[in-house]
């Protein structure tokens, strides 16, 4: 291309910038090329510029995936918009793939609709001829299905750069976004550092070449360029997924032991902390199994520590003897169960909430439990602080759920301000209360005292079998009734200091959405659609499961119809051999409609995808036979 | 008992009365009749008096079985937990809390069957803690299953027609496991070798884990008998660094034979050179070995300014 020729395209094509509210991008390759990397980078890129932003992880099951397959697609979704953004949204604007394969997949799942950008690897096309062939047909079926299609040597553009294009396109392709996004180079060029400090100055500049080309790629060659105005933030902000906040809580809440096995998509919680938890006073164990995780936390938690479990929910399986343990002796502990699809290893990197019903009743015997369910990155931050205090204040386990959506999920939020407050108070070590015995249950409230070793004269012996007050084992029936009674009440006693629920939306109506954890942005952005366009609908969303928060029956009775929206599976009613009668619910549903008695639905699926407005939307449109879409 | 006013030590401790061997008794214990469960019992009370262990500072951590009901029977505090999960929970307690005396104590069943995952790892771990695995060969609680260290051809409830398979050697794992520190045997009918043995535990800086091999005269009487009675029985282990008892308990046994504890590849050939008769003694002895309650404890005791500091630094990093 001569210089004069090149001038001119690029005033053309480069300077017009269409303002929008939003946009939601997706980056798409085979694994191992970085897709994660890129898209991670322009959330953090548009969330330090002032954007709201949510991040959710495509990942395939397997590490590597072969290439260039359908079912190989990994990648990632950034949705950023000039207000707050709480959820991935519906269709893609803008999607960037490294080969056209992996974009069958997405495809499928409705991601995208006519009139989405698809920037495409074009180096396919002149491959081997199979390929190549595979190439044009994919060009021309997605044509047909109007897509706006934009052919790119990415490759070629790299090969520019770096000798191995497969390392560098990542960034080069965030370099193009930036340009297309008007993302702050400055920024951009920090975020490469950031990433690369440790590979050393020559590994920075090549990326920083490569951002530089992408951006200038862009300006020269692409006819579409948007700005998404930011509001500026009152105070210091911090953007992170889930999965971090949940490590800076950990710390936070002054948590010494955090005892652990590897398992997706819990592990990268302690990741993300493993350095610097040592420096706050705490270690990370690993241990040889999730039962010994579990176990030696339990520990921990005898002896005056107490300690956090984090596992999934094949691990909350084999964890459930020893959380049973924890009920009857009375052990504080925190359990994060950060949820993916099941049952068995189900879908080990995808979205569900399906533990909620295992964790509830999932014991031998009555062990009622303490379940709480953040709904944003900032609650995973703050729920795990208020969960120990909760777990030694009730003498009792208690579970925070999230899930692969939160957990990968990435949003600004305040800076929490680290309060030493939130720290436990030094060991007590002090002389047990002479008479007082190691489970004098109150029987208002069924809360005993919790005598930590070293302390003297509190000496006892901890037991998982039925105990007296002086924790002897029990023989006669009277003390097991007495204390399975005072077990449970110590669930009314925490009820007893919850609030109702808040209403989104108006107190009476239609239709009433119920959530729990990951979901809440997206019910809430749907109700929102929905009452624009006139539906008397509105949501709730519970953020204490047991003990559940107070005035549910009465909120309820104010809507025609209560549902719950819930990433699990239910039958729906007339596939083979459904019926009212037989029908299985959804887990919150089935806890709901047992609590209240009151015919609560529910909207559920098990698609492994975080739920999107626009499937919210259409469900209520259903439900109350009105047109609510835009 | 000194009446001056100490402003130059502390000497607190002398207006401590001694404890007895009373003030490490709690309820009375419910094993059976002739169980050997009640001498290592007596012994482990004695050691903790000998020893002037504070109860409050002691914690003896349990599984399930016949042998877990142990820690009700202590005045100290105790924890009776999961089936085969002792040795996790030990851990977490002594991870953080080095100031607590923590025993363990484990069955068959429970260390070799159902918790031997956590065995292999519990030695690899080598927190300093007392393990005692009462090994009398067959599962008593639940009346008479085979058990992993059953005899081959053993009749029991669940192989009424003879045990199908030989039994894990506990000594014989243990010294084959990584890390391994300490590894003795003992019986529960020679309370002075039984004693010498808790005491040379205690003493071990790092995982000590004794077998003592205990009778169950309900359910392996027929086993038991004519080996408690066969002076033969029994070969000690005898060194300058081993188990030492005093020269009089010495003359009684038939067999002895030298063993350094310091090497390892002799202690695993002599579970192989001994198999006809009950070896007690030290096989093996590492004072050197890494502990894994060293790293637990390393960062205690930091101040709430520098946590602070530690999560700041690290949420500098999300900062926008």
């Amino acid at each position: 291309m001569e210089t004069t020729s090149e001038s001119i395209h690029s005033e053309t094509i480069g300077m017009e910038r269409k303002e929008i509210k939003e946009s939601i991008i997706e980056i798409v390759s085979d694994s191992g090329e970085g897709a994660q990397k890129c898209g991670q980078s322009l959330g953090i890129i548009s969330a330090k510029m002032g954007n709201g932003v949510w991040t959710v992880e495509i990942i395939p099951s397997e590490i590597r995936p072969p290439a260039r397959s359908r079912e190989g697609a990994s990648g990632i979704r950034v949705r950023m918009g000039t207000d707050k953004i709480t959820n991935m949204g519906g269709h893609a604007d803008m999607v960037v793939a490294l080969n056209e394969q992996v974009l069958y997949g997405r495809i499928k799942q409705q991601a995208y609709k006519p009139g989405t950008y698809l920037l495409i690897e074009n180096k396919w096309a002149t491959h081997t001829e199979e390929t190549k062939e595979a190439y044009e047909q994919s060009i021309k079926e997605f044509t047909e299905l109007g897509y706006n299609i934009i052919e790119i040597p990415m490759e070629k553009e790299c090969l520019k750069h770096v000798s191995d294009a497969r390392k560098g396109k990542n960034m080069w392709v965030l370099g193009l976004l930036s340009n297309i996004y008007d993302r702050d180079l400055k920024l951009a060029e920090e975020q490469i550092k950031a990433i690369f400090s440790k590979k050393g100055e020559e590994i920075i500049q090549n990326n920083l070449d490569l951002l530089h080309a992408g951006y200038e790629y862009a300006k020269d060659n692409l006819p579409m360029h948007f700005s998404i105005p930011t509001k500026k933030r009152q105070g210091d902000y911090v953007v992170m997924n889930g999965n971090e906040a949940l490590s800076l809580g950990v710390m936070s809440a002054g948590i010494e032991v955090c005892s652990m096995y590897p398992i997706t998509p819990a592990t990268s919680a302690t990741h993300a902390m493993a350095a610097a938890l040592e420096n706050a006073g705490g270690i990370i164990h690993q241990a040889e199994d999730e039962i010994a995780a579990i176990g030696f936390a339990v520990g921990a938690s005898f002896g005056g520590k107490t300690a956090v479990t984090i596992t999934s929910g094949p691990g909350i399986a084999l964890k459930t003897e020893f959380i049973g343990l924890a009920v009857m002796a009375e052990i504080p502990l925190v359990i994060i169960d950060v949820q993916r699809g099941g049952p068995s290893t189900g879908l080990p990197t995808k979205v569900e909430q399906g533990d909620l019903l295992a964790v509830l009743y999932g014991a031998a015997g009555d062990a009622p439990k303490i379940v709480l369910a953040p709904s944003t990155i900032e609650e995973c931050f703050h729920y795990i602080i208020l969960a120990r205090k909760i777990a030694e204040t009730f003498r009792s386990p208690v579970f925070v759920l999230t899930d692969a959506n939160l957990a990968t999920g990435v949003q600004p939020f305040p800076r929490p301000k680290v309060n030493p407050e939130w720290f436990p108070g030094p060991l007590d070590q002090s002389k047990w209360k002479e008479g007082l015995r190691a489970y004098d249950w109150d029987p208002n409230t069924g809360i005993s005292k919790r005598p930590i070793p070293g302390q003297k004269g509190g000496m006892y012996t901890l037991t998982g079998l039925a105990h007296d007050e002086e924790s002897h084992v029990a023989y006669q029936p009277d003390v097991n009734q007495r204390g399975a009674e005072s077990r449970s009440r110590k669930l009314a006693a925490l009820g007893n200091t919850l609030k109702p629920p808040e209403i989104h939306g108006d107190e009476k109506g239609d239709l009433l959405l119920v959530g729990w954890g990951s979901t809440r942005g997206a019910i809430e952005e749907a109700v929102d659609m929905a009452r624009k366009n006139g539906a008397k609908v509105s949501s709730i969303h519970l953020r204490f499961l047991s003990p559940m928060e107070p005035g549910i029956k009465e909120i309820f009775k104010n809507f025609k119809k209560v549902m719950t929206v819930e990433i699990n599976y239910s039958d729906t009613v007339g596939q083979p051999l459904i019926t009212e009668d037989n029908r299985r619910y959804a887990q919150l549903a089935w806890y709901l409609r047992a609590q209240t008695l009151i015919d609560v639905d529910c909207y559920s699926n098990v698609y492994g995808q975080p739920m999107s407005p626009i499937r919210i939307l259409e469900r209520i449109e259903q439900e109350l036979g009105q047109t609510l879409m835009d | 008992m000194i009446s001056i006013k100490p402003d130059f030590c502390d000497l607190s401790f002398a207006n401590d009365e001694l404890l007895g061997i009373e003030d490490y008794e709690s309820s009375k214990a419910r094993w059976c009749s002739g169980c050997g469960a009640h001498t290592i019992l007596h012994n482990v009370q004695q050691l903790c008096r000998d020893e002037q262990l504070p109860p409050e500072k002691t914690v003896f951590v349990s599984g399930i079985g016949c042998s877990s009901r142990f820690p009700h029977y202590m005045k100290t505090y105790g924890f009776h937990g999961l089936h085969g999960r002792a040795l996790p929970v030990a851990g977490g307690i002594k991870f953080r809390r080095p100031d607590l005396n923590v025993f363990v104590i484990t069955g068959d069943g429970d260390c070799c069957s159902i918790g031997a995952g956590h065995w292999v790892h519990a030695i690899r771990y080598n927190m300093k803690m007392v393990v005692l695995l009462f090994d009398n060969s067959i599962y008593g609680l639940t009346k008479k299953q085979t058990s992993p260290t059953s005899p081959l051809g053993i009749h029991t409830n669940t192989h009424p027609r003879g045990s199908v398979l030989p039994p894990i050697h506990p000594i014989q794992s243990t010294l084959g496991f990584s890390n391994v520190s300490f590894v003795a045997q003992t019986v529960d009918w020679k309370p002075a070798h039984l004693y010498a043995t808790l005491k040379k535990a205690y003493d071990h800086p790092g995982l000590a884990f004794v077998r003592i091999v205990q009778r169950c005269p309900i359910w392996m009487k027929d086993s038991y008998e004519p080996v408690v009675k066969d002076p033969n029985a029994i070969t000690l282990l005898q060194h300058e660094n081993g188990i030492v008892i005093d020269s009089k308990a010495t003359q009684k046994f038939h067999n002895l034979k030298e063993h350094d504890p310091s090497d390892l590849i002799k202690a695993r050939e002599l579970v192989e050179t001994t198999k006809d008769t009950t070896p007690i003694g030290l096989f093996y002895q590492n004072k050197e070995a890494t502990r894994y309650d060293e790293y637990g404890a390393h960062n205690m005791g930091i101040s709430a300014e520098d946590k602070t500091e530690a999560i700041n630094t690290l949420m500098d990093k999300y900062a926008i």
